[in-house]
């Protein structure tokens, strides 16, 4: 790739919050792979959990604003894959109800579908010597193809185990029904808490069967979610973004 | 009857057991499913032709609809037009009492469910006999179904054995299926046997021939229409798919997506009346051309009624199908209730966390996880949004339209962090119910930056 590439840093909101350390990873490895990262200071959300609610028109402004701080990058990168998958499959179709063309939709990854498709590191220092559960996001299974999908016949893959077995010491494994959602859906785990706990539950039970230490994600907020049970039931296991493992030594 | 599916499934899942087991047996077929796709290397271009089919299909019924017709009255069926369920219930009894009968065999069929077509009968006299095992089932039980294609799924054995032993007569205490099964096979023996009148559904109609096919696994339908002189089938407009070679198509995926078989023990193309006997077939509209005019929709009218977006569904694995309010439940439900009437049945919008996987599973590619989406888009402006979400959508759209407001939000955040617990952990707080609130980070990733990045 061209390392002249300028690079607009995208931090969910919640990540900024709760889940700093998860966007300073993702800074350093864009960083240390050489290449031009800024972060614009005025955003803020995707739009996503208004619109999954059903309130598109509550998260417009937050689209249009996106657009405008994003649209003079080369690329848009973000430690999230659920909100960029919002703005690469949702963002055209409310800008276009609104006569707007998105600006964004076309050069917006994932940090692990960016590492993968378009920087190609074939090598990263530091190692992590633990066995991890991959958490494969529906969103980042069904809308990004970072990993083949459960339910379709396609040749398996998936980026994310890619990735995270250039590390050294790693020891990676999948829970079984491993894309099956875990109950997370955005306002769904408050309105239909009890089936989002239950689904929660399960998929933890799934995760902590393969004997990880460790649970990873290219989305934070599965994370968020089962972790709240876990710390809830006091279950030892931990929880981290693979941009943390990518960046882990650096 | 507006059931909120929030506390239906709250309340499935009290019964730690029977929701797992539910979960279980209902990923069991998922996985049966996958096991077939997967043994068929042109399974994808096999959905993506399915669905162009049905595609074209239903923007072209009005010349198959007619084509189907003409051929079918040619092999001597009679066919009959139904704008709605009322017309549709009124053709059956019609036929019945011109026949003089007081009984009919029925195989299974969700349009007759669509219609309320059972209990219309019995209210005009007329015994109506549910020959499918799981739906007589549900007939001696007085219960909908709670699946479309496994519709007694949420019955374990020891109920049934009860239940027969109650109606039937069995051995006390014995619930082994096999000894179960024959015991209804007696009994539905004698129906089939003295009955003049069969019904049975339709799962795809033949514009080019004229057929009508019905798949069963209990060849029950074969029973009832192999003996009764008369013969009704009910179809739905959007059953019917151009010719034979479409036919093929669908039938490699129906019940490998459905049951994860790779083809139903029967699947019966009908053609002529038997000798001396007659065949009507009803045609259905009841709603289906309105949804045809509704762009953003219409898709949910390529569906062949398989079950596998329920069977997948995460929520309706763990919230089983009596937590939604329109008799077809799961994702493919929660459409068509939609479809039907929105005042009615928006509360099912709720059960979806929009993770796809029905999108994935779908023989005729529906977009179902896009459409729920899409509905919920539109409760505000019908008055049946959530004022909680209204309120935190509100919420948020200030917070989040004002950056410099939004930076100062956070940085006091993990003030949060410090609240006393009962103030933070009561009714009002749902999420804090099963699990742990995350906590604020003591610093941004906004103020890191700008500590140690910007220039």
């Amino acid at each position: 790739m061209d390392y002249t590439y300028k690079i607009g840093l995208f931090i969910p909101c919640y990540v900024n919050a709760i889940y700093p350390e998860v966007g300073i990873a993702t800074y350093k490895l864009l960083k240390h792979l050489g290449l031009h990262v800024d972060y614009p200071m005025d955003q803020t959300c995707c739009g996503q959990p208004m619109a999954n609610a059903g309130f598109e028109d509550k998260g417009l402004a937050a689209i249009e604003k996106f657009g405008e701080l994003f649209k003079d990058y080369d690329y848009i990168v973000g430690p999230s894959a659920s909100c960029v998958a919002f703005v690469k499959e949702n963002h055209p179709q409310i800008l276009a109800a609104h006569g707007h063309v998105c600006q964004t939709e076309g050069k917006i990854y994932d940090i692990c579908e960016f590492l993968h498709d378009v920087v190609k590191p074939d090598k990263l220092p530091g190692e992590f010597p633990y066995k991890v559960s991959v958490h494969n996001s529906c969103h980042g299974v069904r809308e990004l193809h970072l990993s083949s999908a459960s339910e379709e016949n396609v040749t398996r893959y998936s980026k994310i185990i890619d990735l995270l077995a250039l590390k050294e010491g790693i020891q990676l494994t999948e829970p079984k029904r491993a894309d099956e959602c875990c109950g997370f859906g955005g306002m769904f785990a408050v309105e239909e808490q009890a089936v989002s706990v239950a689904m929660g539950r399960d998929k933890l039970r799934s995760h902590m069967e393969t004997g990880a230490q460790y649970i990873t994600g290219a989305d934070s907020s599965c994370l968020m979610h089962m972790q709240g049970i876990a710390r809830r039931e006091k279950l030892p296991v931990k929880f981290i973004h693979v941009a943390e493992i990518l960046a882990s030594g650096l | 009857m507006n059931k909120n599916h929030v506390t239906s499934a709250e309340r499935f899942l009290k019964d730690k057991e029977g929701a797992q087991w539910h979960n279980e047996t209902l990923w069991i077929t998922r996985e049966k499913r996958d096991k077939m796709a997967m043994g068929i290397p042109e399974w994808e271009e096999l959905r993506e032709l399915a669905s162009s089919i049905k595609m074209h299909a239903i923007t072209h019924l009005d010349e198959y609809l007619l084509q189907f017709a003409e051929a079918a009255e040619k092999n001597g069926a009679t066919v009959h037009w139904a704008k709605d369920a009322t017309e549709h219930n009124e053709i059956v009894l019609d036929l019945l009492r011109k026949h003089n009968a007081v009984k009919v065999v029925k195989s299974k069929s969700m349009l007759t469910e669509e219609c309320c077509l059972d209990d219309f009968l019995c209210d005009n006299g007329i015994n109506v006999i549910e020959s499918d095992l799981g739906e007589r089932i549900l007939q001696l039980l007085n219960q909908p179904p709670s699946h479309i294609v496994m519709p007694a799924i949420h019955l374990k054995r020891q109920i049934i054995g009860k239940l027969f032993e109650e109606k039937l007569h069995t051995e006390e205490g014995n619930s082994d299926p096999t000894y179960l099964t024959g015991c209804m096979r007696e009994n539905l023996r004698q129906e089939f046997l003295s009955t003049e009148v069969a019904m049975t559904g339709a799962n795809f109609g033949i514009a080019e021939t004229g057929d009508v096919v019905v798949c069963t696994n209990e060849g029950n339908a074969d029973m009832g229409t192999s003996q009764a002189n008369v013969h009704i089938v009910s179809m739905g407009i959007e059953k019917v798919i151009p010719d034979r070679d479409s036919l093929a198509v669908f039938t490699r995926l129906l019940a490998r997506s459905a049951t994860g078989q790779p083809i139903t023990s029967y699947t019966s193309q009908y053609r002529k009346p038997r000798k001396g006997g007659e065949l009507h077939i009803i045609l259905v509209d009841n709603g289906r051309s309105d949804i045809l005019g509704n762009k953003e929709h219409m898709q949910t009218l390529k569906c062949i009624r398989c079950g596998a977006c329920m069977n997948t569904c995460p929520v309706y694995r763990r919230s089983g199908g009596y937590s939604y309010s329109y008799f077809i439940p799961g994702p493919i439900g929660i459409n068509l209730g939609m479809l039907k009437s929105p005042q009615e049945y928006y509360t099912n919008l709720s059960a979806c966390t929009l993770c796809f996987s029905c999108n994935n599973v779908c023989p005729v590619k529906i977009d179902l996880g896009n459409q729920i989406y899409r509905w919920r888009q539109s409760l505000d402006s019908i008055g049946k949004a959530n004022p909680a979400k209204k309120m935190l959508s509100n919420g948020m759209s200030i917070l989040f339209n004002h950056p410099g407001f939004f930076r100062s939000a956070l940085q006091m955040a993990p003030v949060v962090n410090k609240i006393p617990r009962p103030l933070k952990y009561n009714k009002f707080n749902k999420w804090g119910e099963g699990r742990e609130l995350p906590e604020f980070a003591p610093e941004t990733f906004t103020s890191w930056w700008n500590k140690n990045v910007k220039r």
